[in-house]
């Protein structure tokens, strides 16, 4: 019986046909989904926190403008991301809780500090460049309700790279101290950025099983190769160079041939150790336990309205 | 543990509506309500469902709806809906429900085989 439905279920991921939320799924399918888009939610709402830094220090109303937009998006992101994750029977609160108790993990990015406003524009080309190759794929992800969350997500992502890259590209045509303060903000932003993808196919066990059930679509490696070949182009027009030395293109693969990333600096940062780990988690519990009061008001409130409303209605 | 009463997405089905089968923690016991927002996104065409959020109340879900769904001009019209007063059919009955829609084909226009001297039908 078990062995049927895994069955049928597998032929309708096999036929690109979506899973809705009531339909059967195996547990571990489920399971792997809530994990992976609480994560994502997680790392979209986190995310918000080192760009949030700088909007009162924007250096211009237009840029300010922008990055108040492009923090609203990513709080959106996040709301879109753990509402779909509901569907597969985890309340709210109870990832919040996994979040702020450092039972959920999120994007490891979002643990180093934004050290000047080229930071932002690093951000907007190399992070939310890395996360648009991610979430492409995600647009065709098996689970329905996380497919359509993906489509309203990369919608709104495009512009996020575009405001990245015009902010560098003004830096890199400024003067002495802007373009070296641009050069800084990629030295620091592009190591980091390229361990957004995940371990190396070899050291990510799950991977398989992720592309039989088309929760993935391509591997880390494969996506990580995207990136490196799109942004070592892309650094050309800034008049910038990327800070590794064996970056080379090499006319067999086609593709660009890159460095070796420091993994030990990834699982460190993984497991909490990175620069602002405790810090991005601190914020978000404050911000959780500042807001009790105005949750509780807002709730006393809808029951006092609804309880007129139904006196009435006697 | 105690069993308490939630409410998912729309897409779940009556059967589904109400227990958890995960999660059924008290941590949910403050949550606001969860609500379906429907979006029209152009004057003449339907609302048409855009996602879903929490609030107190539907004035908070309105308002909220409008910040996350609607900052690209993407509507002209909010309904919302609290999800508990979704009711959907169940995917089991898919195949009761909809298969005998598929050997009517003489409900489908091109089912008739007309000469092409017949214009304008
Ligand atoms: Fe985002
Ligand atoms: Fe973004």
């Amino acid at each position: 019986m078990e062995k049927n439905l895994e069955t049928i279920f597998q032929d309708k991921i096999d036929n690109e046909i979506k899973i809705e939320p009531k339909d059967w799924m195996p547990e571990k399918y489920r399971q792997t989904l809530i994990r992976q888009i609480s994560q994502h939610a997680h790392s979209e709402i986190v995310g918000m926190l080192p760009e949030g830094n700088w909007i009162t220090r924007a250096p211009s109303l237009r840029r300010k403008a922008i990055l108040i937009a492009k923090v609203q998006d990513e709080a959106g992101h996040g709301l879109y991301l753990y509402s779909a994750a509901e569907t597969l029977g985890i309340s709210r609160d109870e990832m919040y809780d996994q979040l702020h108790t450092g039972k959920a993990k999120y994007s490891s990015i979002f643990n180093y500090p934004t050290l000047t406003w080229a930071d932002i524009g690093a951000i907007g080309w190399l992070v939310d460049g890395a996360a648009i190759l991610n979430q492409i794929p995600l647009c065709r992800t098996s689970f329905g309700p996380y497919a359509r969350a993906m489509v309203r997500v990369c919608k709104e992502e495009s512009f996020h790279q575009r405001q990245g890259f015009e902010l560098l590209l003004t830096l890199s045509k400024g003067t002495e101290q802007q373009k070296a303060m641009c050069q800084d903000a990629i030295n620091r932003w592009w190591w980091p950025s390229l361990m957004m993808f995940g371990p190396s196919d070899d050291a990510s066990p799950n991977t398989a099983q992720s592309m039989q059930w088309k929760i993935k679509r391509f591997t880390n490696d494969e996506l990580r190769q995207k990136f490196v070949d799109m942004i070592a182009e892309q650094v050309k027009v800034l008049n910038m160079t990327l800070p590794d030395k064996d970056l080379k293109w090499n006319a067999e693969t086609k593709h660009y041939d890159f460095g070796k990333i420091n993994w030990e600096e990834f699982w460190q940062v993984i497991s909490g150790n990175g620069p602002c780990n405790k810090q991005r988690l601190d914020t978000r519990k404050k911000a959780w336990a500042d807001g009790a009061w105005v949750r509780e008001a807002a709730s006393a409130y809808a029951e006092k309205k609804a309880a007129k409303q139904s006196m009435h209605a006697a | 543990m105690i069993a308490i009463r939630k409410f998912y997405y729309g897409d779940y089905g009556e059967s589904k509506n109400g227990t958890a089968d995960i999660s059924s923690s008290n941590k949910t016991k403050n949550e606001w309500p969860l609500w379906e927002v429907f979006i029209r996104s152009k004057q003449g065409l339907d609302h048409k469902h855009a996602g879903s959020l929490h609030a107190a109340d539907a004035a908070m879900a309105i308002e909220n709806a409008r910040d996350v769904y609607t900052r690209r001009m993407e509507g002209l019209s909010i309904w919302v809906v609290e999800s508990k007063y979704i009711h959907a059919s169940n995917p089991d009955d898919a195949d009761a429900l909809y298969d005998p829609a598929n050997d009517k084909a003489y409900r489908h226009p091109t089912f008739y085989n007309l000469p092409d001297a017949v214009k304008h039908m």
